[in-house]
């Protein structure tokens, strides 16, 4: 377990943890205490300093504002054809943030609904996320993070538009009011459009008061509304980073090592040259960059290297042998995450104690589109064309191989065929890879990963083992919990180790919805242990969540049922001071039919779980097939995600989450042997797919509180909720993801 | 030289023959509605028409489209009007929308072949096409009022 491979120094050879960050020295200087809160609320864990609101009110120095628009502020232009431009700080990526946030800022500006087209933020400290200080999307904080600043920009534009109307028709701004757009005099009905304002509103101060809307007389915000994206989506004029073409431009692949932190030792390219199309074969930091004329060729040119690796320390790493050794340190308690009571005096005066152990792989994020990046690097500029998570870093970590400012290097961020956090990546690994190929290519260059690339290639959800001790009394209720937990840290070794990594040495994102638990156990106790591997691990959709969701709630459910308990009932009462996570565990038991007969072979399994500020619980109707085939029938869900802006978009959400969590707990898995990831394509790394795709139901708790995180709440309870559902039909528990038919046939273990 | 019909239009391309349609379609003629997910046709994301027939373009060699129609997500129809498209906008089934002109293109085969597909057909016909964002209950939906706004739309 002491590979040590710090892949930051291999992928990004500038870019070393302690040293030299690239971000902005003044990004990095959140106090502590507002870290930890920030971290446990958020927990994806980035945290940076607060916005700077004086850079968001000020239009952009290179502003296209001198096209004729008028730009109040970095997030809207209004041309005078009436169009609105409104430009997105966030990537969307499926999340539907580029309607959600349009809503957000036309609640207030009031124009015309179908005049409104969006456009993607350069790169600027003007976009920087109002809590992490960066220009990036993740931790399901868009829509909370932008909540009040988006509003404001909008209600900024709409009070410049009106005092502009007022003063050409010598009237009070207060006895004018909007309509779709169209400025007009409450008495006089007199009428101007915002297009016919601008060069007049142009003239005008921005106010510094602006007051926002009571929410009573939001007419957009909660109301479901069509994405603005989905035209471009369904004939094929949606630009994401694969369909981006230069003139000139020139296609690369990379040969990567087969194992992680492996280097280049020497290679015969002289096949791959003979290839018709092919230009250049050269080794950059990260393996040999073949060069083409198009994709084809640099495939084909690829697939004929001859290179001899130098495998490093890597090599000999192995499933089999880690999960031994996760097991094995989980029998000693790691460094103390949370302490209530006194578990361990709880535990041996119990009536009853349980003990269970469980494992989940690593993920891969698989996102539909392989990761790519276009580079076009000049002397003096460059130009980056990729969907990212993450520009500020990236920009970083790019201008430092060009050896350019950061000032120099734009990023133009497109559409994401997916992100998952894949996309946010902390060394800018396929940023940087493709500056290097840049280098040699001397032209503009699009690097393409295959599907092979990107299943093999690293930066997965760390596999982790989950050791459980729970005590009961003689009624059957738990009153010691001690927790256990083994796993790579996601942010050991990166810049953002200093907040996301205590002085004891526990990472905010392994502990998450395990330190946090919402069930009233007296006595609690959370450890950690943190070995270091030399696989590059990362964010993966619900990030800790998406291990502590399953570890937790089945255990829970085993704790129930060893005390004689419903599972449903024992959560209630263990909630009682729990409201939100109350309601939305009783609306799913309701809407679950919870105790209500079903089909023979059927059973339902609940779970509920607490991550970016929300709350779901959901009830799952599964069967298992005599072969141990999984047969998921249907899944409730419910959720508080406080003010709803869209709800068609949360729903679509939940129900993307829930299929994403399921393909965790039935198909996916990396393993390794002999340092390699054994996993190729979507043949051995399934995917759900439609037939395998249950009936879905979302419901959503009214709240007039702030809203709070949707992409990523939904991914952590389906598991459980399905393997609770397992054991109700079966009485076999499975503890380790994913699901193996071959554990639920008749007659084999797993039983609890 | 190989010469093929793109979306009704004839295209000419110096491609190697044996290079999948799906490079061809995306690099040489420019047309990238049609996408890259696998490079093993387990995925979907390529599929187009090749004859009226659903195929996977990443495992197509050029070869096999010479002098035959092909039609991508770009020909289906030239004003969002396909009942598939007009379903897909009434229930909002992308997310990130990189696999849908994939299920689109497979879709549309299907209500050709079946105009009234029930949930097995639809699970038949679709489940080739990989969906990451797990849009699959929405294009379930979508398929479905789709048959009906064919339906609708052919005069009695």
């Amino acid at each position: 377990m002491s590979h040590l491979y710090d892949p930051y120094k291999s992928t990004s050879p500038l870019l070393t943890p302690e040293s030299s960050s690239p971000l902005p020295a003044k990004t990095l200087r959140v106090p502590r205490r507002d870290f930890l809160k920030t971290s446990a609320a958020i927990g994806g864990g980035l945290c940076f300093a607060a916005y700077v609101p004086e850079l968001a009110a000020r239009p952009l120095k290179n502003s296209p504002a001198n096209d004729g628009s008028f730009a109040p502020n970095a997030f809207v232009r209004i041309a005078p054809n009436d169009s609105v431009t409104i430009i997105a700080n966030h990537s969307e990526m499926g999340q539907g943030i580029y309607t959600s946030l349009p809503m957000l800022l036309n609640e207030e500006l009031e124009a015309d609904w179908s005049k409104i087209r969006v456009e993607a933020a350069p790169v600027d400290a003007a976009y920087n996320h109002t809590v992490f200080g960066l220009q990036m999307t993740g931790g399901s904080t868009t829509t909370p993070s932008e909540w009040e600043r988006f509003r404001k920009m909008g209600a900024m534009a709409r009070l410049m538009l009106v005092e502009a109307a007022a003063q050409k028709w010598s009237v009070p701004a207060s006895q004018c009011h909007v309509e779709k757009g169209v400025v007009i005099h409450n008495a006089s009905g007199r009428r101007a459009s915002y297009g016919s304002l601008v060069v007049a509103a142009s003239q005008l101060k921005p106010p510094t008061d602006i007051p926002l809307k009571d929410p009573k007389q939001f007419t957009l915000i909660g109301k479901p509304t069509r994405r603005l994206d989905t035209p471009s989506k369904i004939n094929g004029t949606a630009q994401f980073g694969l369909d981006v073409h230069l003139p000139g431009m020139l296609f690369a692949l990379v040969a990567r090592p087969p194992v992680f932190g492996g280097k280049v030792e020497n290679f015969d390219a002289s096949e791959a040259l003979k290839i018709k199309g092919v230009r250049a074969v050269e080794q950059v930091p990260s393996g040999v960059a073949v060069i083409a004329d198009r994709f084809w060729p640099a495939k084909l040119g690829r697939d004929k290297l001859k290179i001899s690796w130098d495998e490093g320390a890597n090599a000999k790493l192995s499933t089999s042998q880690m999960l031994a050794d996760f097991s094995k340190q989980s029998a000693s308690p790691g460094t103390i995450a949370k302490k209530t009571g006194d578990a361990a005096g709880a535990l041996a005066s119990a009536a009853k104690t349980i003990t269970a152990e469980y494992d989940v792989p690593y993920l891969a994020h698989a996102m539909m589109e392989p990761l790519n990046c276009v580079v076009d690097l000049r002397p003096d500029s460059c130009e980056i064309w990729t969907g990212t998570q993450f520009e500020t870093v990236d920009r970083a970590n790019a201008a430092q191989v060009a050896g350019l400012s950061p000032e120099k290097v734009q990023i133009h961020t497109t559409l994401l065929g997916g992100g998952f956090g894949r996309r946010a990546n902390p060394a800018s690994d396929f940023v940087v890879e493709a500056m290097h190929v840049a280098k040699i290519a001397k032209a503009p260059v699009k690097v393409v990963w295959t599907r092979e690339d990107d299943l093999a290639g690293g930066w997965y959800r760390p596999m982790w083992h989950d050791r459980f001790v729970a005590g009961l009394d003689g009624a059957g209720n738990p009153t010691a919990w001690t927790h256990t937990i083994v796993g790579q840290s996601i942010a050991q070794g990166t810049p953002f180790a200093q907040y996301m990594i205590n002085k004891e040495g526990v990472d905010s994102t392994s502990v998450e919805g395990a330190a946090d638990i919402l069930y009233g156990i007296p006595n609690l106790q959370v450890d950690l242990h943190t070995p270091k591997i030399g696989v590059p691990v990362q964010w993966w959709r619900s990030v800790g969540h998406s291990h502590t969701g399953f570890s937790v709630e089945s255990f829970f459910d085993e704790v129930a049922h060893a005390g004689g308990k419903d599972p449903y009932e024992l959560r209630r009462q263990l909630l009682a001071n729990q409201p939100r996570m109350s309601a939305v565990l009783n609306l799913a038991a309701e809407k679950g039919g919870w105790g209500k007969p079903l089909p023979p072979g059927r059973g339902r399994g609940i779970a509920t779980h607490f991550s970016f500020d929300s709350y779901v619980a959901q009830v799952v109707e599964a069967s298992v097939e005599k072969d141990g085939t999984v047969r998921v029938h249907r899944v409730v869900c419910a959720v508080d995600c406080g003010r709803v802006v869209n709800p068609d978009i949360v729903k679509a959400q939940m129900e993307g989450g829930i299929i994403f969590g399921l393909t965790a707990a039935l198909k996916t898995e990396i393993t390794l042997e002999n340092g390699r990831v054994q996993q190729k394509n979507f043949h051995d790394y399934q995917m759900l797919r439609m037939f395998e795709s249950p009936e879905i139901e979302v419901h959503i708790v009214p709240s007039e509180l702030s809203p709070t995180g949707v992409g990523e709440p939904s991914v952590p309870p389906v598991a459980p909720a399905l393997t609770n559902a397992i054991f109700a039909v079966t009485g076999k528990r499975v503890r380790r993801l994913p699901i193996r038919a071959a554990d639920l046939v008749a007659g084999s273990g797993a039983r609890s | 030289m190989t010469s093929f019909f793109l979306n009704g239009k004839p295209v000419t391309v110096d491609d190697d023959p044996s290079t999948p349609l799906l490079w061809v379609i995306r690099d040489s003629l420019g047309l990238t509605g049609t996408k890259f997910g696998c490079g093993m046709a387990l995925c979907g994301a390529c599929t187009v028409h090749l004859e009226g027939a659903a195929i996977r373009s990443c495992v197509a060699p050029l070869s096999r489209v010479s002098g035959k129609h092909v039609t991508t997500i770009e020909g289906l129809s030239p004003d969002l009007s396909h009942p598939l498209q007009r379903a897909w906008i009434e229930i909002d089934v992308p997310q990130c929308g990189y696999c849908q002109s994939g299920q689109i293109m497979s879709a549309a085969v299907l209500l050709k072949e079946n105009p009234k597909p029930t949930d097995k057909d639809i699970d038949e016909a679709m489940s080739g096409n990989i969906c990451r964002c797990g849009t699959y209950s929405r294009i379930r939906r979508a398929i479905h009022r789709a048959s009906q706004l064919a339906t609708e739309r052919r005069p009695s």
